[in-house]
Order: C-alpha cells, then structure tokens, then sequence
C-alpha cells in the first residue's frame, strides 16, 4: 500500500512537469508580448500547436537516417526523466534516489547530443551550422554548470537534490555570498541552455541568428511536436532546479498528508509563474548577442561559478 | 551569534573580490569608475563590520574616510578628468578579456593556497587576509594589462583598497597610521592627475604606451 502511495506521489510529480510545462511557454510568450505592447497568443496557444503538429503528416527528407527519426523521441524522453526526476513540491519521493545533480546534467547533454546529430543528419547547411553553435554554447555553458554543482554539493555535502532541497529549505545555510553567485552563473547557463535571448532568439528564423531554430527546421508533424514539447520541457526542468535549489522554502517533506503536498504543489506551482513572468521582463530589457559575444557572456557565469567555489574554500578550508 | 558575524564579514569581504573582477571585465572608462566606487563603497561597510566585531571604534574614522574619499571624491574627480580630456570610450588591452579573467582566477587561487597556513591560527584573519591579497593581486592584474593612464589609476586605487582591507583584519592597527595612508593615497592620486594632464597636453594621449620612445625601448 505504502508502495502504491509512493509511485502515485512519483506519477503525480512526472505527470505535473509534462502538464504544465506547454501552459509555462504559453504564459512567457503572453508577458513578452504585453511588454512588447501586442496582445499576444492565448495562454493555452501551445497547447494547441502540439494538438496540431500531432495530427500533421510528418515530411522526411529522402536521404533521413534513421537517427533522424529516433532523435525527437530520444530527446523528449531523456529530458522528461530529468525533469521528472528534480523535486517539484515534495522531497523525498520513490525515485529521488536517483535525482543527482550530476545526472541530470547527464541527461541534458544526451539530448542535446541527439538534437545536434539530429541536425546535422540530413546534411543541410542550416542544421550544420546549428548544431556546431550548439556544441560551441555546450562546451562553454557545461563546465559553469559544472562548477555551479560542485559549490552547491560543498555547501550541502552531497549532489542528491532531494537532500538539497530538504537542507536548504529546513537547515541553517547561514548567508552564502556563494551561494548568490551561484545563482548568478545558473541563470545565465539556463539562459543560454534554453535559447533565450540574449543568446538565442525562439522567436525568429533569421538564419544569422539561428541556433536551436537552425537544428530543428527539417522537422514537422509529430517529430517537431515532440521536440517542442521538449524545449517546453526543458524550461521547467530550469525553473524547477532554480526553485530547488535555490528557493526551496514551501517543499512538501516526505510522508506528510495530502494537505501538505497540496499546499506544495500550489506553492511551486506559484514559484513556476514568478519565474515565468520574470523571464521576458529580462529579455525584453537586453539586446540579442552576436554570436562571438557568447564567450564572453557564458565565460562570466563560469568565472562567478568559479568564485562561488573558492569563497567557500576561503571560509571553510580543505 | 558568531556564525552571523562571520557569515556577513565573508559576504562583504567576497563582494569586494567579485568587484575586482567585475573592474577587470568592464570595456569603458565610465563604468570602470562606476565599480571602483561601488568597491570602495563595499570596502567602508566591510571596515565597518569589522569596527562592529573588532569593537575598535577608531575603525568608523576609516570606514567613513574610505567612503567619503574613495566612493566620492576619487570617482568624482576622474570622471571630472575623462570629461576633461573627452577618453569616454573603449579601453585597450595589451591582452584580451578572456586570459585576463584566466589569470585573475589563478591569482585568486594562489592568495586562498598562500594564506591556508593562517587559518589555524585565526579563521577571521585568514579570510581577510586571503580576500586581501586578491584584491590587490587582482589591482596590479589591472595596471599591468591596462594601457590607459586613468585605468591604471584605478587599478591602483583598487589595490589600496585590498590593502586598507587587510589592514582592518589584522588587530591593532594604529589611528594614525590609516589617516596617513589615507592622505599619501590622496597625495598620490593628485600625482597622478596632474600626470595625466601633463600626458595629455604633451602626447595627445593618455596611452602610456607613448612614453616608451622615451625609455629607449622603441625606436620608431
């Protein structure tokens, strides 16, 4: 019985991610396109588009291998376990064994492996140029996020984020300058992860500025819903790492009634809007980057990851 | 509350550090005096902390000097100069951003390896004085790879600024001796002023690259 609750809790975190995560995309286009004074798509638009995709005829080219058709699946799965896997609105939950940090960031770059041979498969000029910007934005997004784990795990003594979350939303973490700047290089790595501006523009097939658009542009029907779906995905896999890690306060601890994980879901449900309403406030106040500036932008996050790490070797020792 | 005490003293002395970075990466002029004297500013409330925690009360008079002269006066006079002689533009760099960061890095580590011995000792002065070194590791980093004379100036400053840190950590450091660093800091910063001006009128230029002719280096 214990069990069956256990992997109902579990269902419930896998299935809340995928759920909400069409309506998430939908809320950040409807901000930018207030702020940007245009009423914009309805909130449930994306919805919609994946009813619509799923239901299209999916073109392929003549000479697509079979890599190109497995891809979109293998990406939406990869990035569904990892989104499922990080603790929403209860720690504690039957697989959060297995929801590290280390592996999360795993997963992510098997998809993003997949997308990038995705891209290049069919041998056009576009998905090539797309997938070596995305390897370029990888290799220098990839060791920030990697420097971002390692402060978080000096702080908390493990990279379980389920243990994260319970120490920094119940124990004393005191004040941690590292901390801070560890939030700092993660937005600015799920900022370039998630194609935002000012790395990458979601809205626009300008070939100068295509990144993720550039990889994807073969696909259509069912292929090109599932990969939409996890670009959706992925966004909240990022707010809910933020919110986890960083505001966990108002998590659900293992074992507790229904009222508690209602209470958690709504609170987290609140954090996933904050940040969805934060999120195109930002990029509608900067300016997209040439793409010789990412270096630049990423090599920040990475030096602020790298100070984060030191400042807790100052107070703390070896 | 002791964890506290020490908890704030590292978050203000670690945002003194992370300005010294972020003076390394700015590109213009402007905004290298803007976060110069957000680190003096940064540098008052860490001495004022540590007047707090110290309970040395002499150590408000160089809180409220480190405020009034170097987040006020110093800025106000260099952005005075760069609207003086119209240099409200990009900076040259011997070497380029990316190394420059690389090489702040390895400084850092190598401030936070030297002053490891310290901490059994006393774990307040091994972090201030760590942060210290940085600050003014990171300061000669600046004037090293900068080629413009109002950008080396803050450079310097901003190593002063590492010194004044240091200074506070340690007990016992007499009134008068920070009063008179205080005033030679001044001394020197009217030097230097005068200097550039003098650069300006006779080179046209404040890129101190132009005084190598006159060292016998270059010959063209």
């Amino acid at each position: 019985m214990a069990l069956i609750a256990d992997l109902l809790l579990q269902a419930v975190q896998m299935m809340l991610v995928v759920a909400i995560a069409p309506a998430l995309l939908g809320v950040t286009r409807k901000i930018k396109a207030r702020l940007l004074r245009r009423v914009g798509p309805p909130v449930l638009q994306p919805y919609s588009d994946l009813w619509k995709l799923m239901h299209k005829e999916a073109v392929l080219a003549d000479n697509a291998s079979w890599v190109y058709r497995v891809a979109p699946y293998l990406i939406f799965a990869a990035t569904w376990v990892a989104a499922a896997l990080v603790p929403s609105y209860a720690t504690g939950l039957l697989f959060s064994w297995s929801a590290d940090l280390i592996a999360i960031v795993a997963l992510l770059g098997t998809a993003r492996f997949a997308l990038a041979l995705a891209g290049m498969d069919v041998g056009t000029a576009f998905g090539g140029i797309g997938a070596s910007r995305e390897m370029m934005i990888a290799s220098l997004a990839e060791p920030a996020m990697l420097l971002i784990v390692f402060t978080v795990a000096l702080v908390a003594g493990t990279t379980q984020l389920s243990a994260i979350a319970t120490l920094f939303a119940t124990g004393p973490v005191g004040l941690r300058v590292s901390l801070g700047l560890g939030l700092f290089a993660f937005l600015f790595v799920a900022i370039a992860e998630n194609a935002r501006i000012p790395i990458d523009n979601p809205a626009t097939h300008l070939e100068l500025t295509m990144v993720h658009e550039a990889m994807v542009l073969e696909y259509s029907g069912r292929h090109l819903a599932m990969i939409e779906a996890a670009a959706a995905l992925k966004l909240v896999l990022y707010f809910s790492l933020i919110i986890c890690l960083f505001f966990p306060p108002g998590i659900a601890a293992p074992g507790a009634g229904l009222p508690t994980y209602a209470l958690g879901i709504s609170v987290y449900l609140v954090k996933l809007l904050a940040l969805a309403v934060l999120l195109p406030i930002g990029e509608t106040s900067v300016a997209k980057m040439r793409v010789f500036r990412y270096p630049i932008f990423l090599g920040s996050a990475f030096v602020a990851a790298a100070l984060a790490v030191f400042l807790l070797f100052v107070s703390k020792g070896f | 509350m002791p964890s506290l005490m020490f908890d704030i003293a590292h978050l203000l002395a670690g945002s003194m550090l992370v300005l010294s970075f972020l003076l390394l990466y700015q590109d213009r002029i402007a905004a290298v005096i803007n976060v110069f004297a957000l680190q003096a500013i940064a540098l008052s409330l860490s001495v004022a902390w540590q007047a707090l925690v110290q309970d040395a009360p002499a150590l408000f008079v160089t809180s409220a000097l480190a405020l009034i002269v170097k987040g006020f006066v110093v800025p106000t006079a260099l952005r005075h100069i760069i609207r003086r002689l119209e240099i409200d533009r990009e900076i040259e760099q011997i070497i380029g951003s990316g190394p420059t960061i690389l090489t702040g890095l390895g400084l850092v580590a190598l401030s936070i390896l030297l002053m490891q011995p310290v901490g059994e000792v006393n774990v307040y002065a091994r972090e201030d004085l760590a942060f210290a070194l940085a600050v003014i590791l990171l300061g000669l980093l600046m004037m090293i790879t900068r080629r413009n004379a109002v950008t080396q100036v803050v450079g310097f400053m901003s190593l002063e600024n590492g010194l004044i840190l240091a200074a506070t950590g340690a007990k016992g450091m007499p009134l008068v001796v920070e009063v008179s660093v205080a005033f030679s800091i001044l001394i020197a910063f009217i030097v230097f002023g005068v200097f550039v001006f003098r650069m300006r009128e006779r080179f046209d230029t404040v890129d101190v690259s132009a005084l190598d002719r006159f060292r016998g280096e270059r010959t063209d």
